[in-house]
């Protein structure tokens, strides 16, 4: 229950395959159910984790097997951070078209950071040191 | 579970049912295939029930989109029918709903074909 729940982090390195986006998914929203999440925000944590698990490995690691997913999730008394890194050669945002104008709405893809902003309270990436990108989204219980 | 498509014929319209999670593997690869095989035998007119689909991410709305310019520039149409409001939100976010023709009833989205 959320009411006896004080603080909880988890750091896991994941292999560069998509079973990591089902095992992210699953310690997410495991902690998310901990901090009292409802379903609906349960949905969003895990839209928003395996959208960003996704680029880490499609895009960022790009299948490597030899780069790992740096996960940590940090939980707290109705807050749930979620930090993802790749191990890639990182982006801008300017790199990423705007899925959201009209020349680009036909496109296939794109949409991955769009929903992971829509879905989190907070969603801001950083350079890794050496390499990659790292996110970092937090969810708040009862945002606005 | 991936997705679950079965198709049935309505008229002039084919209807597709899905049943699952379109993401990214397997689950997109089935819609896309299926859209393909039914433009490239003439089905023009589809119906896209979603129902009964739980989840879809971004490379799910990808195939969707996908289906959509593969049915327009054949000729055709391709819409949608019977949103969950996950698949609603996601649709409204990404500005999609601009794009899609969606039903909430069978009958009447099986009627704009006409």
């Amino acid at each position: 229950m959320a009411a006896s729940f004080e603080q909880q982090t988890q750091e896991l390195h994941l292999e560069s395959t998509l079973d990591s986006v089902d095992l992210a998914d699953q310690a997410a929203l495991e902690l998310a159910r901990k901090v009292g999440f409802d379903e609906d925000d349960q949905n969003s944590i895990s839209m928003a984790v395996r959208e960003c698990m996704v680029n880490a490995i499609a895009h960022g690691n790009k299948y490597n097997a030899r780069k790992k997913v740096y996960l940590k999730l940090e939980a707290a008394p109705g807050t749930l951070v979620v930090s993802i890194g790749d191990e890639g050669d990182g982006f801008k945002d300017n790199d990423v078209p705007d899925p959201l104008a009209q020349e680009n709405l036909l496109k296939q893809s794109g949409r991955g950071l769009l929903l992971m902003r829509a879905f989190m309270d907070e969603c801001e990436h950083v350079p890794r040191v050496p390499q990659g990108t790292l996110v970092r989204m937090v969810k708040r219980l009862n945002a606005a | 579970m991936s997705v679950t498509m079965s198709t049935r014929q309505v008229g002039d319209v084919t209807v597709i049912d899905a049943a699952g999670r379109i993401t990214l593997g397997e689950g997109s690869s089935a819609f896309r295939d299926t859209i393909k095989d039914l433009v490239t035998k003439g089905d023009k007119k589809i119906l896209l029930n979603l129902s009964e689909v739980t989840y879809i991410d971004s490379s799910g709305i990808g195939e969707l989109v996908s289906g959509f310019t593969t049915t327009s520039n054949a000729g055709g149409k391709l819409k949608l029918l019977g949103l969950t409001k996950r698949v609603h939100d996601l649709l409204q976010i990404t500005k999609l709903y601009t794009v899609f023709e969606v039903f909430d009833d069978e009958a009447a989205g099986l009627a704009s074909f006409s």
